[in-house]
Parts: structure tokens; sequence; C-alpha cells
């Protein structure tokens, strides 16, 4: 399985990441991640620019860090680390995304013990939310374009129709979905030969 | 001291592991212990310290950290942040670590393009939830949809977020939204 390095289609385990890269990359993530667009950041540094991951390869940890408990942010921040450079590439990811807003947090707490209120900035900060989601939907549009053939089609469908419009509890809803779209992926790779 | 850090931990490590899909799952658990169990502060306080975390960057799931900043200083902020992050993190560690041996295996390959629509589904579902969480008006679906359309003809996220921020901090000097 050993390949000379130089291959730039498919780097599932980019011997390029440094680790300081990683915290870099993710601290400057970490301080942009208002209003939880973060996939969308995510997927646009290491996948668009950096070329780090592949496509597949990243949205597996977006479904892994979906379906697991603790922060979708921080999950897939601590996949993408792992899956670059191990334990130690997780550790700089998991710095990077959660020490920025660590401090923040605290100093606004500061600003609250000294009795300062935060009406108007709350206004702007609901635009920022909104910033961050159209960078989440950006993403999630852009891959739906690349999709070929009907069945993804359907499994994204009734994947949005359960989890977002009934608001079906997601682990059951993707306990079923998983295994059925991989048994389409699979299906469909034994049709093609 | 030491007692309550430890109290901090116990109370949110176990969060941690049933902390599925981050902060909203666990908010309540949270609130009962702090203020009712526990007594580390009074139920209004935890409501400001609610508003807080939304105005910071991070998950929303932060809020332990003000919980623990509340009831034991910059230790306690540190307790909450660790009890809360670092068992989830391990979880998902092992389960990365299984998932990294495998190398670009085909069964991988079929497994991967299996999951990504399910994953576009999971986001499509995502950024609906949060939508309808704040009560989103048409200011706000607007916004959505003018950045959505510059993200896709390659603005720089940076930028689009840079411009809307000037433009609602603007609006709100100007009285024409918030109160």
């Amino acid at each position: 399985m050993a390949q000379p390095s130089g291959d730039v289609v498919l780097l599932p385990d980019s011997p390029q990441a440094r680790l300081l890269d990683i915290l870099r990359v993710f601290t400057s993530m970490g301080l942009a991640s208002f209003g939880g667009g973060l996939a969308g950041w995510m997927h646009r540094e290491v996948v668009e620019r950096r070329r780090w991951m592949s496509e597949e390869g990243f949205l597996a940890g977006v479904a892994l860090g979906q379906v697991l408990p603790g922060p979708n942010s921080v999950n897939l921040a601590l996949y993408i680390g792992q899956q670059l450079r191990g334990v130690p590439g997780a550790a700089m990811a998991f710095l990077g995304i959660l020490g920025p807003p660590f401090l923040v947090i605290l100093g606004l707490a500061l600003l609250y013990g000294w009795g300062m209120g935060m009406a108007g900035f709350a206004v702007v900060l609901g635009g920022i939310a909104a910033a961050g989601l159209a960078n989440s939907l950006a993403t999630g549009l852009r891959t739906a374009r690349r999709m070929r053939g009907a069945w993804p089609w359907a499994v994204v469908g009734s994947t949005f129709l359960a989890i977002g419009l009934l608001r079906w509890p997601m682990i059951p809803v993707v306990a079923v979905m998983i295994p059925a779209s991989i048994g389409l992926a699979w299906a469909e790779g034994r049709m093609r030969g | 001291m030491a007692e309550r850090l430890l109290a901090l931990l116990m109370v949110f490590a176990p969060l941690s592991l049933v902390s599925l899909g981050g902060g909203p799952s666990i908010f309540a658990e949270m609130q009962r212990q702090a203020v009712d169990v526990h007594g580390w502060m009074s139920a209004g306080q935890f409501t400001d310290l609610f508003a807080i975390s939304r105005a910071a960057p991070g998950p929303g799931s932060l809020i332990c950290v003000l919980v623990g900043w509340q009831a034991a200083g910059f230790l306690g902020a540190l307790a909450g942040a660790l009890g809360l992050y670092v068992p989830s993190s391990c979880l998902l560690l092992a389960i990365g670590h299984w998932w990294r041996r495998r190398g670009d295996s085909p069964v991988r390959r079929v497994i991967e393009r299996g999951l990504a629509p399910v994953a576009v589904g999971l986001i499509f579902a995502g950024v609906y939830a949060l939508l309808r969480a704040d009560g989103a008006g048409w200011m706000e679906i607007t916004t959505l949809a003018l950045c959505t359309i510059a993200l896709l003809r390659g603005a720089s996220p940076y930028a689009v977020m840079a411009v809307v921020a000037l433009l609602y901090a603007g609006l709100q000097q100007a009285g024409a939204i918030g109160r």
C-alpha cells in the first residue's frame, strides 16, 4: 500500500499537514465560529484550500461527529486533526477550536461581573449567526451539486425531512439512514462492476 | 475549593457522554444541577450566563465554562470545560483511531460514499433547526439567502461576515432594527 508521495488526487493521510498549521487553521476558525456554521468553514479550509482531506473523508467526519456525543464542531475538528496527524493532530485541533472561544467567553464573563449589558451587541450577533449559517448552507449545496444519481438525493431529502421538518429524534433516524445509504452505495458499486 | 472543582467534574463528565448534538440536549439538566442541586447560582443568573454564551464564539455548550467560573473562578471554568469536553472527545478519538487504521480500503470508500448524503441531509436539517430556534424573521432569512448566494459565487466568508456585522451595527445604531 506504500505509495510515493505527491499524489494530489486523494490525500486521506496527507503528510503536509504540520501540527503548527493545524493549530493555526483551527484557531482562526475557533474565533470565527459564531452561530454554528463551522462545518462550512472547515470544509473550505481543509478540503478546498489546503486539500488535506478528500471530500468523502470530510463528510464521513461530519456524519460521525453528529452521531457521537459532544458538540458537532469540536467533534469534527478532533476527527480532522486525528485523521491528519493522529492524537497530536487532534490535540492541536481541539486547542485551536476551543481555546479562543474559551478566552473570549471568560472576557465576557468579566464584563458581566462588572455589570455591563449586551443588548445591542445581541442584534449584531444575530446577523453574524445568519452569515455563519449561510456558510453551512453553501457547503451543503456545493456538495449536493456534485452528487451523481438519484439515490444520494433520496437520502439527503429523507434525512432532511425526518430530522429538519418532522423533528424526529436524530439517533434512530440516522441508525436507519446510515446502513441504508451505505447499502445503496455498495449496490451502486456492484452494478458498475 | 477542591470539593467544588470535583463537584463540577462530576456534574459535567456524565453530561458529556449524553450531549448528543451538543448543547441544547443538556441545558435543562445543567441548569437543574447548577441552580437546584448545588446552588452555585440563581435561576436568573443562569439565564444571564446563557445569554452571554450565545454572544461568544464557539459551541453553545461552552456555557459550562461560565457555570464553572461562577462556581469556582478560573479553575472552575477550566474544570467545567475539561469535564464537558474530554469524555466525549475520547470516545470520538477511539472510533476515529479504528477508522484511520482501515486506511484507503474499498470497504471504507463504500462507507464514506454512503455517509456523504446523510451528512448533507444533516447539514440542511441543522441550518433549518437553528433558523427556527432563533425565531428568524424576514431579516435573517434575507441575510441568509444573500450570504449563501455570495458564498456560492466565491466570496470570502470573512468578508461576508464583516459586511453583515457592519450592516447590522449600522442599522441598529439608526434604530431600524432591535429594540
